[in-house]
Protein backbone atom coordinates (compact mmCIF):
# COMPACT_ATOMS: atom_id res chain seq x y z
CA UNK A 1 0.00 0.00 0.00
CA UNK A 2 1.56 3.46 -1.09
CA UNK A 3 0.99 6.04 1.77
CA UNK A 4 0.31 9.11 0.11
CA UNK A 5 0.24 12.53 2.58
CA UNK A 6 -2.35 15.16 1.68
CA UNK A 7 -1.33 17.72 -0.65
CA UNK A 8 -1.57 21.44 0.30
CA UNK A 9 -4.58 21.36 -2.83
CA UNK A 10 -6.41 18.85 -0.32
CA UNK A 11 -5.97 20.29 2.30
CA UNK A 12 -7.14 24.05 1.29
CA UNK A 13 -10.05 21.94 -0.34
CA UNK A 14 -11.24 20.55 3.05
CA UNK A 15 -10.39 24.14 5.19
CA UNK A 16 -12.84 25.42 2.47
CA UNK A 17 -15.53 23.18 2.98
CA UNK A 18 -15.51 23.37 7.08
CA UNK A 19 -14.75 27.47 6.54
CA UNK A 20 -12.18 27.74 8.41
CA UNK A 21 -9.04 29.77 7.32
CA UNK A 22 -6.34 27.16 8.47
CA UNK A 23 -5.51 24.27 10.07
CA UNK A 24 -3.95 26.34 13.01
CA UNK A 25 -7.89 27.93 12.66
CA UNK A 26 -9.24 24.58 14.25
CA UNK A 27 -6.96 24.97 17.55
CA UNK A 28 -8.44 28.70 18.48
CA UNK A 29 -10.77 27.14 21.27
CA UNK A 30 -7.34 25.78 22.87
CA UNK A 31 -6.31 28.23 25.36
CA UNK A 32 -2.72 30.18 24.06
CA UNK A 33 -1.26 29.54 27.21
CA UNK A 34 -1.79 25.93 26.70
CA UNK A 35 -0.32 26.04 22.97
CA UNK A 36 3.06 25.17 21.99
CA UNK A 37 4.58 28.22 19.91
CA UNK A 38 6.97 26.96 17.28
CA UNK A 39 8.02 23.19 16.24
CA UNK A 40 9.45 20.62 18.46
CA UNK A 41 12.97 20.92 18.28
CA UNK A 42 13.65 17.38 16.76
CA UNK A 43 15.74 17.46 13.16
CA UNK A 44 13.41 17.51 10.02
CA UNK A 45 14.13 14.05 9.17
CA UNK A 46 17.21 11.44 9.51
CA UNK A 47 17.85 7.87 7.54
CA UNK A 48 16.93 4.16 10.12
CA UNK A 49 20.54 3.95 11.15
CA UNK A 50 20.87 7.04 12.80
CA UNK A 51 17.76 6.89 14.15
CA UNK A 52 18.64 3.33 15.97
CA UNK A 53 21.92 4.76 16.78
CA UNK A 54 20.49 7.76 18.61
CA UNK A 55 17.14 5.44 20.30
CA UNK A 56 19.58 2.78 21.29
CA UNK A 57 22.52 5.43 23.27
CA UNK A 58 19.04 6.38 25.00
CA UNK A 59 18.07 3.11 26.10
CA UNK A 60 21.56 2.80 27.21
CA UNK A 61 20.74 5.01 30.15
CA UNK A 62 17.62 3.61 31.63
CA UNK A 63 18.56 0.93 34.49
CA UNK A 64 16.59 -2.64 34.21
CA UNK A 65 14.85 -4.18 36.82
CA UNK A 66 17.31 -7.27 36.21
CA UNK A 67 20.60 -5.71 36.09
CA UNK A 68 21.27 -5.65 39.47
CA UNK A 69 19.81 -5.59 43.42
CA UNK A 70 16.58 -4.23 42.77
CA UNK A 71 13.43 -3.41 45.70
CA UNK A 72 11.41 -1.59 44.36
CA UNK A 73 7.83 -3.17 45.12
CA UNK A 74 4.64 -0.85 46.59
CA UNK A 75 2.17 -2.23 43.98
CA UNK A 76 4.41 -4.32 41.66
CA UNK A 77 6.63 -6.73 41.66
CA UNK A 78 9.59 -7.89 40.26
CA UNK A 79 8.97 -11.91 40.01
CA UNK A 80 10.69 -14.94 37.62
CA UNK A 81 8.62 -15.28 34.47
CA UNK A 82 9.48 -18.85 33.62
CA UNK A 83 10.50 -18.95 29.97
CA UNK A 84 7.65 -21.52 29.79
CA UNK A 85 4.86 -18.89 30.20
CA UNK A 86 6.17 -16.71 27.26
CA UNK A 87 6.34 -19.82 25.29
CA UNK A 88 2.84 -21.13 25.88
CA UNK A 89 1.26 -17.53 25.60
CA UNK A 90 2.56 -17.23 21.99
CA UNK A 91 1.39 -20.38 20.62
CA UNK A 92 -1.21 -19.49 17.99
CA UNK A 93 -4.32 -21.00 19.76
CA UNK A 94 -3.89 -17.84 22.35
CA UNK A 95 -2.91 -15.23 19.57
CA UNK A 96 -5.89 -13.62 18.99
CA UNK A 97 -5.82 -13.43 23.50
CA UNK A 98 -8.54 -10.61 23.70
CA UNK A 99 -11.80 -10.65 25.40
CA UNK A 100 -14.11 -12.42 23.52
CA UNK A 101 -16.97 -10.17 21.78
CA UNK A 102 -17.99 -13.31 19.92
CA UNK A 103 -17.91 -15.58 22.80
CA UNK A 104 -18.74 -18.93 21.75
CA UNK A 105 -16.99 -19.70 18.69
CA UNK A 106 -13.92 -18.83 21.07
CA UNK A 107 -13.96 -21.87 23.41
CA UNK A 108 -10.22 -22.41 24.08
CA UNK A 109 -10.32 -18.18 24.96
CA UNK A 110 -13.49 -19.45 27.02
CA UNK A 111 -11.66 -22.20 28.85
CA UNK A 112 -8.38 -20.51 30.27
CA UNK A 113 -10.69 -17.43 31.46
CA UNK A 114 -12.68 -20.10 33.61
CA UNK A 115 -9.80 -21.70 34.76
CA UNK A 116 -8.33 -18.24 35.60
CA UNK A 117 -11.38 -17.50 37.87
CA UNK A 118 -11.30 -20.62 39.42
CA UNK A 119 -7.98 -20.33 40.01
CA UNK A 120 -8.97 -16.70 41.45
CA UNK A 121 -11.71 -17.63 43.32
CA UNK A 122 -9.38 -20.63 44.90
CA UNK A 123 -6.62 -18.28 45.78
CA UNK A 124 -9.25 -15.55 47.30
CA UNK A 125 -11.03 -17.49 49.24
CA UNK A 126 -14.48 -16.42 47.50
CA UNK A 127 -17.14 -18.67 45.92
CA UNK A 128 -16.80 -16.63 42.69
CA UNK A 129 -14.38 -14.95 40.45
CA UNK A 130 -14.75 -12.66 37.26
CA UNK A 131 -12.71 -12.53 34.00
CA UNK A 132 -10.66 -10.16 35.42
CA UNK A 133 -10.58 -6.28 35.53
CA UNK A 134 -7.84 -3.70 34.09
CA UNK A 135 -5.51 -3.97 37.21
CA UNK A 136 -5.71 -4.29 40.92
CA UNK A 137 -6.55 0.19 41.01
CA UNK A 138 -9.77 -0.23 39.17
CA UNK A 139 -10.83 -3.69 40.30
CA UNK A 140 -10.74 -1.78 44.06
CA UNK A 141 -13.04 1.43 42.23
CA UNK A 142 -15.60 -0.92 40.83
CA UNK A 143 -15.64 -3.08 44.19
CA UNK A 144 -16.53 0.33 45.84
CA UNK A 145 -19.51 0.80 43.18
CA UNK A 146 -20.28 -2.83 43.84
CA UNK A 147 -20.86 -2.29 47.35
CA UNK A 148 -22.49 0.64 46.94
CA UNK A 149 -24.71 -0.96 44.51
CA UNK A 150 -25.33 -4.20 46.78
CA UNK A 151 -25.94 -1.49 49.71
CA UNK A 152 -27.94 1.04 48.65
CA UNK A 153 -25.49 3.26 50.29
CA UNK A 154 -23.40 6.02 49.12
CA UNK A 155 -19.89 6.11 51.55
CA UNK A 156 -16.52 4.11 51.75
CA UNK A 157 -14.22 3.95 54.51
CA UNK A 158 -10.51 3.49 53.40
CA UNK A 159 -7.94 2.31 55.90
CA UNK A 160 -4.75 4.43 56.34
CA UNK A 161 -2.96 1.57 55.24
CA UNK A 162 -4.22 1.56 51.28
CA UNK A 163 -2.09 2.14 49.07
CA UNK A 164 -2.65 6.15 47.55
CA UNK A 165 -2.78 5.68 44.25
CA UNK A 166 -5.62 2.87 44.58
CA UNK A 167 -7.16 5.34 46.91
CA UNK A 168 -6.77 7.80 44.35
CA UNK A 169 -8.32 5.80 41.78
CA UNK A 170 -11.48 4.90 43.98
CA UNK A 171 -11.82 8.89 44.73
CA UNK A 172 -11.75 9.50 40.83
CA UNK A 173 -14.66 7.16 40.22
CA UNK A 174 -16.33 7.93 43.77
CA UNK A 175 -16.29 11.51 43.06
CA UNK A 176 -18.33 10.99 39.66
CA UNK A 177 -20.69 8.65 41.32
CA UNK A 178 -21.77 10.34 43.64
CA UNK A 179 -19.92 8.45 46.43
CA UNK A 180 -18.80 10.38 49.66
CA UNK A 181 -15.09 8.74 50.80
CA UNK A 182 -13.53 8.84 54.23
CA UNK A 183 -9.88 8.00 54.37
CA UNK A 184 -7.91 7.16 57.20
CA UNK A 185 -4.92 8.97 58.23
CA UNK A 186 -1.81 6.94 56.76
CA UNK A 187 -0.76 4.40 59.50
CA UNK A 188 2.12 1.23 59.26
CA UNK A 189 -0.53 -0.49 61.43
CA UNK A 190 -3.98 1.17 61.33
CA UNK A 191 -6.22 -1.56 59.15
CA UNK A 192 -8.29 -2.36 62.48
CA UNK A 193 -9.52 1.69 63.10
CA UNK A 194 -11.31 1.55 60.01
CA UNK A 195 -13.79 0.44 62.26
CA UNK A 196 -14.32 3.48 64.11
CA UNK A 197 -15.55 5.25 60.72
CA UNK A 198 -18.01 2.66 60.33
CA UNK A 199 -22.04 4.46 60.59
CA UNK A 200 -25.17 3.27 59.66
CA UNK A 201 -24.58 5.01 56.34
CA UNK A 202 -21.57 3.29 55.56
CA UNK A 203 -21.57 0.96 52.13
CA UNK A 204 -18.18 -1.05 52.97
CA UNK A 205 -15.05 -0.41 54.21
CA UNK A 206 -11.60 -1.32 52.34
CA UNK A 207 -8.56 -2.57 54.22
CA UNK A 208 -5.95 -3.68 52.30
CA UNK A 209 -3.40 -6.77 53.55
CA UNK A 210 -0.62 -6.93 53.44
CA UNK A 211 -1.03 -2.96 52.83
CA UNK A 212 1.26 -0.18 51.65
CA UNK A 213 3.53 -0.43 54.27
CA UNK A 214 3.93 -4.48 54.34
CA UNK A 215 1.80 -5.12 57.52
CA UNK A 216 -0.40 -8.34 57.08
CA UNK A 217 -3.35 -8.39 59.58
CA UNK A 218 -6.08 -10.76 60.50
CA UNK A 219 -9.39 -8.53 59.07
CA UNK A 220 -11.67 -10.72 60.79
CA UNK A 221 -12.81 -8.47 63.19
CA UNK A 222 -13.29 -5.70 60.80
CA UNK A 223 -15.36 -7.98 59.05
CA UNK A 224 -17.55 -8.36 61.84
CA UNK A 225 -18.13 -4.67 62.78
CA UNK A 226 -18.66 -3.85 59.18
CA UNK A 227 -21.52 -6.74 58.57
CA UNK A 228 -23.01 -5.36 61.99
CA UNK A 229 -23.74 -1.90 60.32
CA UNK A 230 -25.01 -3.70 57.11
CA UNK A 231 -21.82 -2.67 55.12
CA UNK A 232 -19.47 -4.75 53.15
CA UNK A 233 -15.85 -5.79 54.02
CA UNK A 234 -13.24 -5.11 50.33
CA UNK A 235 -10.17 -6.58 51.17
CA UNK A 236 -7.14 -5.14 48.85
CA UNK A 237 -4.41 -7.55 48.07
CA UNK A 238 -1.20 -5.85 45.54
CA UNK A 239 1.08 -8.33 46.14
CA UNK A 240 -0.72 -11.62 44.85
CA UNK A 241 2.07 -14.24 45.78
CA UNK A 242 1.16 -13.67 49.14
CA UNK A 243 -1.68 -15.59 48.69
CA UNK A 244 0.34 -18.68 48.99
CA UNK A 245 1.38 -18.29 52.61
CA UNK A 246 -1.17 -15.81 54.44
CA UNK A 247 -5.15 -16.29 55.17
CA UNK A 248 -7.35 -15.58 52.20
CA UNK A 249 -9.58 -12.82 51.95
CA UNK A 250 -12.66 -15.36 51.79
CA UNK A 251 -11.25 -17.25 55.05
CA UNK A 252 -11.22 -13.54 56.94
CA UNK A 253 -15.16 -12.40 55.89
CA UNK A 254 -14.34 -10.31 52.99
CA UNK A 255 -17.17 -9.82 50.68
CA UNK A 256 -15.31 -8.61 47.98
CA UNK A 257 -11.61 -9.10 47.35
CA UNK A 258 -9.74 -7.52 44.74
CA UNK A 259 -5.94 -8.02 44.18
CA UNK A 260 -3.41 -6.56 41.54
CA UNK A 261 -2.46 -9.84 39.53
CA UNK A 262 0.64 -8.64 38.22
CA UNK A 263 2.66 -10.40 40.28
CA UNK A 264 2.35 -13.86 38.90
CA UNK A 265 2.96 -14.70 35.24
CA UNK A 266 3.29 -10.75 34.81
CA UNK A 267 6.29 -8.85 34.67
CA UNK A 268 7.19 -5.19 35.67
CA UNK A 269 6.01 -3.96 31.76
CA UNK A 270 6.85 -0.24 33.03
CA UNK A 271 3.91 -0.44 35.09
CA UNK A 272 0.92 -2.07 32.80
CA UNK A 273 -0.73 -3.67 31.31
CA UNK A 274 -1.38 -5.29 34.75
CA UNK A 275 -4.31 -7.45 35.45
CA UNK A 276 -7.04 -7.36 38.19
CA UNK A 277 -8.35 -9.79 40.54
CA UNK A 278 -11.91 -9.60 41.43
CA UNK A 279 -13.83 -11.89 43.54
CA UNK A 280 -16.77 -11.85 45.86
CA UNK A 281 -19.81 -14.09 47.07
CA UNK A 282 -22.50 -16.31 45.29
CA UNK A 283 -25.29 -13.43 46.37
CA UNK A 284 -23.93 -10.29 45.32
CA UNK A 285 -22.72 -11.98 41.61
CA UNK A 286 -25.45 -10.01 39.84
CA UNK A 287 -23.79 -6.61 41.26
CA UNK A 288 -20.50 -7.82 39.87
CA UNK A 289 -18.84 -5.87 37.22
CA UNK A 290 -16.93 -7.01 34.29
CA UNK A 291 -17.33 -10.62 32.02
CA UNK A 292 -18.15 -14.09 33.84
CA UNK A 293 -17.43 -16.72 31.98
CA UNK A 294 -19.54 -20.38 32.72
CA UNK A 295 -19.19 -24.01 31.88
CA UNK A 296 -22.21 -25.73 30.61
CA UNK A 297 -22.80 -28.57 27.84
CA UNK A 298 -23.79 -28.35 24.79
CA UNK A 299 -26.76 -29.93 22.85
CA UNK A 300 -25.51 -32.97 22.96
CA UNK A 301 -24.69 -32.30 26.04
CA UNK A 302 -20.53 -32.23 25.67
CA UNK A 303 -18.76 -29.77 28.28
CA UNK A 304 -18.33 -26.31 26.71
CA UNK A 305 -18.02 -22.54 27.98
CA UNK A 306 -20.07 -19.10 27.83
CA UNK A 307 -20.46 -15.80 29.13
CA UNK A 308 -23.00 -15.44 31.27
CA UNK A 309 -24.52 -13.26 33.55
CA UNK A 310 -24.35 -10.76 30.50
CA UNK A 311 -27.61 -8.95 30.94
CA UNK A 312 -25.50 -7.02 34.01
CA UNK A 313 -23.05 -5.69 30.93
CA UNK A 314 -22.86 -2.25 29.29
CA UNK A 315 -24.19 -3.77 25.80
CA UNK A 316 -27.46 -4.82 26.90
CA UNK A 317 -27.89 -2.82 30.41
CA UNK A 318 -26.86 0.20 28.71
CA UNK A 319 -26.70 3.16 31.41
CA UNK A 320 -28.08 0.52 34.33
CA UNK A 321 -25.04 -1.26 33.48
CA UNK A 322 -23.04 -2.55 36.54
CA UNK A 323 -20.06 -0.99 35.12
CA UNK A 324 -18.77 0.90 32.44
CA UNK A 325 -15.71 -1.79 31.45
CA UNK A 326 -16.69 -4.06 28.40
CA UNK A 327 -13.53 -6.27 28.67
CA UNK A 328 -11.05 -8.18 30.72
CA UNK A 329 -7.06 -8.21 30.59
CA UNK A 330 -6.95 -11.43 28.50
CA UNK A 331 -3.66 -11.61 27.58
CA UNK A 332 -2.51 -10.77 31.09
CA UNK A 333 -4.78 -13.28 32.56
CA UNK A 334 -3.60 -15.75 30.10
CA UNK A 335 -0.10 -15.41 31.61
CA UNK A 336 -1.14 -15.60 35.29
CA UNK A 337 -3.64 -18.18 34.84
CA UNK A 338 -0.41 -20.42 33.10
CA UNK A 339 2.16 -19.76 35.70
CA UNK A 340 -0.61 -20.70 38.19
CA UNK A 341 -1.05 -23.45 36.49
CA UNK A 342 2.69 -24.07 36.22
CA UNK A 343 3.17 -23.80 39.86
CA UNK A 344 0.33 -25.35 41.04
CA UNK A 345 -0.50 -24.99 45.16
CA UNK A 346 2.41 -26.76 46.52
CA UNK A 347 4.61 -24.62 43.95
CA UNK A 348 3.32 -21.31 44.76
CA UNK A 349 3.78 -22.18 48.68
CA UNK A 350 7.04 -22.86 47.93
CA UNK A 351 7.81 -19.93 46.46
CA UNK A 352 5.73 -17.26 48.85
CA UNK A 353 7.85 -19.29 51.43
CA UNK A 354 11.13 -17.96 49.64
CA UNK A 355 9.76 -14.55 48.99
CA UNK A 356 9.17 -14.46 53.06
CA UNK A 357 12.35 -16.04 54.01
CA UNK A 358 14.20 -13.28 51.40
CA UNK A 359 11.94 -10.38 52.95
CA UNK A 360 13.44 -11.34 56.81
CA UNK A 361 16.80 -11.54 55.70
CA UNK A 362 16.45 -8.21 54.32
CA UNK A 363 14.91 -6.51 57.00
CA UNK A 364 17.17 -8.73 59.50
CA UNK A 365 20.51 -6.51 57.13
CA UNK A 366 18.41 -3.44 57.37
CA UNK A 367 17.81 -3.42 61.01
CA UNK A 368 21.12 -4.08 61.72
CA UNK A 369 22.28 -0.95 59.58
CA UNK A 370 23.13 2.20 62.74
CA UNK A 371 20.15 4.63 62.47
CA UNK A 372 18.17 2.42 60.61
CA UNK A 373 14.72 0.98 62.09
CA UNK A 374 12.02 -1.42 60.66
CA UNK A 375 8.56 -0.31 60.96
CA UNK A 376 6.56 -3.28 59.85
CA UNK A 377 5.59 -5.26 62.70
CA UNK A 378 4.26 -8.30 60.29
CA UNK A 379 5.31 -8.22 57.11
CA UNK A 380 4.92 -11.11 53.95
CA UNK A 381 7.62 -9.76 51.52
CA UNK A 382 7.84 -5.86 52.19
CA UNK A 383 8.82 -4.01 54.93
CA UNK A 384 8.96 0.01 55.38
CA UNK A 385 11.97 1.16 57.19
CA UNK A 386 12.72 4.54 58.38
CA UNK A 387 16.05 6.07 57.79
CA UNK A 388 18.11 8.57 59.41
CA UNK A 389 17.28 11.29 56.76
CA UNK A 390 15.27 11.53 53.66
CA UNK A 391 14.02 8.27 51.46
CA UNK A 392 14.08 9.41 48.31
CA UNK A 393 17.89 11.09 48.75
CA UNK A 394 18.70 7.41 49.81
CA UNK A 395 17.38 6.08 47.04
CA UNK A 396 19.30 8.22 44.59
CA UNK A 397 22.95 7.89 46.88
CA UNK A 398 22.37 3.63 46.54
CA UNK A 399 21.10 3.85 42.83
CA UNK A 400 24.82 5.27 42.57
CA UNK A 401 26.39 1.99 44.03
CA UNK A 402 24.37 0.10 41.31
CA UNK A 403 21.37 -0.73 43.90
CA UNK A 404 18.14 0.06 43.78
CA UNK A 405 17.16 0.32 47.03
CA UNK A 406 13.44 0.44 47.32
CA UNK A 407 10.01 3.04 46.69
CA UNK A 408 10.33 6.28 49.05
CA UNK A 409 6.75 6.31 50.52
CA UNK A 410 7.31 9.97 49.40
CA UNK A 411 7.02 9.28 46.05
CA UNK A 412 3.10 7.77 46.54
CA UNK A 413 2.01 10.52 49.35
CA UNK A 414 4.03 13.61 49.13
CA UNK A 415 3.91 15.97 51.89
CA UNK A 416 2.63 13.49 54.17
CA UNK A 417 5.12 14.04 56.21
CA UNK A 418 6.88 10.56 55.98
CA UNK A 419 10.22 11.32 53.79
CA UNK A 420 12.09 9.29 55.64
CA UNK A 421 10.31 6.06 55.18
CA UNK A 422 11.23 3.45 52.33
CA UNK A 423 9.13 0.81 51.28
CA UNK A 424 11.68 -2.41 50.32
CA UNK A 425 10.04 -5.76 48.86
CA UNK A 426 12.24 -8.59 48.44
CA UNK A 427 11.11 -11.70 46.02
CA UNK A 428 12.62 -15.20 44.84
CA UNK A 429 14.82 -13.49 42.58
CA UNK A 430 16.49 -11.23 45.78
CA UNK A 431 20.06 -12.88 46.33
CA UNK A 432 21.89 -13.17 49.61
CA UNK A 433 24.62 -10.88 47.48
CA UNK A 434 21.74 -8.28 46.73
CA UNK A 435 20.98 -7.85 50.46
CA UNK A 436 24.17 -7.32 52.00
CA UNK A 437 24.56 -4.45 48.95
CA UNK A 438 21.35 -3.28 50.05
CA UNK A 439 22.35 -2.95 53.79
CA UNK A 440 25.95 -1.77 52.62
CA UNK A 441 24.54 1.00 50.36
CA UNK A 442 22.17 2.15 52.86
CA UNK A 443 24.87 2.23 55.66
CA UNK A 444 27.14 4.32 53.43
CA UNK A 445 23.84 6.92 52.92
CA UNK A 446 23.25 6.61 56.60
CA UNK A 447 26.76 7.66 57.73
CA UNK B 1 -57.04 -3.93 36.90
CA UNK B 2 -55.56 -1.53 34.76
CA UNK B 3 -52.66 -1.41 31.93
CA UNK B 4 -49.92 0.67 30.27
CA UNK B 5 -48.55 0.24 26.75
CA UNK B 6 -45.32 -0.53 28.63
CA UNK B 7 -47.70 -3.95 29.70
CA UNK B 8 -47.45 -3.00 33.49
CA UNK B 9 -50.73 -3.80 35.04
CA UNK B 10 -52.39 -2.08 38.15
CA UNK B 11 -54.51 -3.50 40.76
CA UNK B 12 -55.64 -1.08 43.53
CA UNK B 13 -56.45 -2.04 46.70
CA UNK B 14 -57.58 1.52 48.77
CA UNK B 15 -54.58 3.68 48.94
CA UNK B 16 -52.55 0.50 47.87
CA UNK B 17 -51.49 -0.05 44.19
CA UNK B 18 -49.97 -3.73 43.28
CA UNK B 19 -47.71 -3.51 39.89
CA UNK B 20 -46.64 -6.28 37.91
CA UNK B 21 -46.17 -6.85 34.13
CA UNK B 22 -48.27 -8.34 31.94
CA UNK B 23 -48.81 -12.17 30.45
CA UNK B 24 -48.05 -10.72 27.63
CA UNK B 25 -44.76 -8.70 28.56
CA UNK B 26 -43.75 -11.89 30.29
CA UNK B 27 -44.32 -14.30 26.81
CA UNK B 28 -42.42 -12.19 25.47
CA UNK B 29 -39.49 -12.09 27.34
CA UNK B 30 -38.67 -15.75 27.76
CA UNK B 31 -37.92 -17.35 30.98
CA UNK B 32 -37.73 -14.52 33.79
CA UNK B 33 -34.10 -15.03 35.45
CA UNK B 34 -33.83 -12.22 37.69
CA UNK B 35 -36.00 -9.14 38.88
CA UNK B 36 -34.43 -6.55 40.52
CA UNK B 37 -36.45 -4.57 42.68
CA UNK B 38 -36.45 -0.98 44.50
CA UNK B 39 -36.00 -0.05 48.07
CA UNK B 40 -38.60 0.22 50.54
CA UNK B 41 -39.48 3.92 51.00
CA UNK B 42 -38.53 4.58 47.78
CA UNK B 43 -40.75 7.67 46.24
CA UNK B 44 -41.63 7.15 42.35
CA UNK B 45 -43.43 9.45 39.65
CA UNK B 46 -45.33 7.98 37.02
CA UNK B 47 -42.98 6.71 34.17
CA UNK B 48 -39.87 6.11 36.75
CA UNK B 49 -37.93 3.29 36.41
CA UNK B 50 -39.55 1.33 39.08
CA UNK B 51 -37.63 -2.43 38.36
CA UNK B 52 -35.86 -4.34 36.29
CA UNK B 53 -36.58 -7.39 34.63
CA UNK B 54 -33.92 -9.81 33.42
CA UNK B 55 -34.95 -12.96 31.04
CA UNK B 56 -32.14 -15.19 29.63
CA UNK B 57 -31.35 -12.81 26.89
CA UNK B 58 -32.66 -9.39 27.55
CA UNK B 59 -32.73 -6.59 30.38
CA UNK B 60 -35.99 -4.51 30.84
CA UNK B 61 -37.55 -1.62 32.90
CA UNK B 62 -40.15 -1.62 34.61
CA UNK B 63 -41.85 1.80 34.82
CA UNK B 64 -44.22 2.99 37.53
CA UNK B 65 -47.40 3.49 35.81
CA UNK B 66 -48.30 5.58 38.70
CA UNK B 67 -46.80 8.16 41.24
CA UNK B 68 -46.39 6.76 44.93
CA UNK B 69 -43.65 5.52 47.27
CA UNK B 70 -42.98 1.71 47.87
CA UNK B 71 -44.53 -0.41 50.53
CA UNK B 72 -43.89 -3.94 49.89
CA UNK B 73 -41.65 -5.32 47.05
CA UNK B 74 -41.83 -9.03 45.78
CA UNK B 75 -38.78 -10.72 47.64
CA UNK B 76 -40.29 -14.51 46.85
CA UNK B 77 -39.18 -13.39 43.03
CA UNK B 78 -35.21 -13.69 44.03
CA UNK B 79 -35.53 -17.56 44.64
CA UNK B 80 -38.19 -17.96 42.16
CA UNK B 81 -38.33 -16.22 39.57
CA UNK B 82 -40.17 -17.80 37.22
CA UNK B 83 -43.19 -17.13 38.90
CA UNK B 84 -43.33 -13.99 36.38
CA UNK B 85 -43.69 -16.28 34.17
CA UNK B 86 -45.85 -19.01 35.65
CA UNK B 87 -48.20 -16.52 37.06
CA UNK B 88 -47.69 -12.73 35.91
CA UNK B 89 -50.49 -10.86 36.97
CA UNK B 90 -50.77 -12.60 40.48
CA UNK B 91 -48.08 -14.16 42.32
CA UNK B 92 -45.61 -12.94 40.22
CA UNK B 93 -45.89 -9.22 41.55
CA UNK B 94 -43.61 -7.25 41.63
CA UNK B 95 -43.73 -3.86 43.99
CA UNK B 96 -46.79 -2.37 45.70
CA UNK B 97 -47.04 1.39 46.03
CA UNK B 98 -49.25 3.85 48.95
CA UNK B 99 -50.93 6.00 45.74
CA UNK B 100 -50.06 9.66 45.59
CA UNK B 101 -52.52 10.70 43.41
CA UNK B 102 -55.58 7.44 42.85
CA UNK B 103 -56.58 9.83 39.87
CA UNK B 104 -53.45 8.89 38.17
CA UNK B 105 -54.91 4.93 37.80
CA UNK B 106 -58.10 6.25 36.20
CA UNK B 107 -56.10 7.30 33.35
CA UNK B 108 -54.76 4.01 32.47
CA UNK B 109 -56.35 1.77 30.08
CA UNK B 110 -59.03 -1.06 31.20
CA UNK B 111 -58.70 -4.65 29.87
CA UNK B 112 -60.36 -4.26 27.16
CA UNK B 113 -58.57 -1.13 25.94
CA UNK B 114 -55.38 -3.62 26.13
CA UNK B 115 -56.43 -6.01 24.67
CA UNK B 116 -57.26 -3.66 21.54
CA UNK B 117 -53.94 -2.14 21.91
CA UNK B 118 -52.14 -5.49 21.95
CA UNK B 119 -54.49 -6.44 18.66
CA UNK B 120 -52.56 -3.53 16.71
CA UNK B 121 -48.69 -4.81 18.13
Amino acid sequence: MRYLPLTPDDRAAMLGVIGAASIDALYEDVPHAARRAGMVDLPPFQGEIEVERHVAALAARNRAAGQGPFFCGAGAYRHHVPASVDHIIQRSEFLTSYTPYQPEIAQGTLQYLFEFQTQVAALTGMEVANASMYDGSTGAAEAVMMACRVTRRAKAVLSGGLHPHYADTIRTLAHVAGVEIVSQAAAIDGEAAVTQAIDAATACVVVQTPNVFGTATDVSAIADAAHAAGALLIVVTTEAVSFGLLKSPGEMGADIAVAEGQSIGNGLNFGGPYVGLFATREKYLRQAPGRLCGETVDADGRRGFVLTLSTREQHIRRDKATSNICTNSGLCALAFTIHLSLLGETGLRRLAGICHAQARKTAAALAAVPGVSVLTPRFFNEIAVRLPGDAAAAVEAAAGCGVIAGVPYSRLAPNAGRDDVLLVAATELTTDADIAALAAAIAQGAA
Amino acid sequence: MRFTKDHEWVQVDGEVATIGITAYAAEQLGDVVFVELPALGKTVKPSDGLAVVESVKAASDVYAPVGGEVTAANEALSGTPETVNQDPEGAGWFVKLKLADPAQVEALMDRNAYETFLGTL
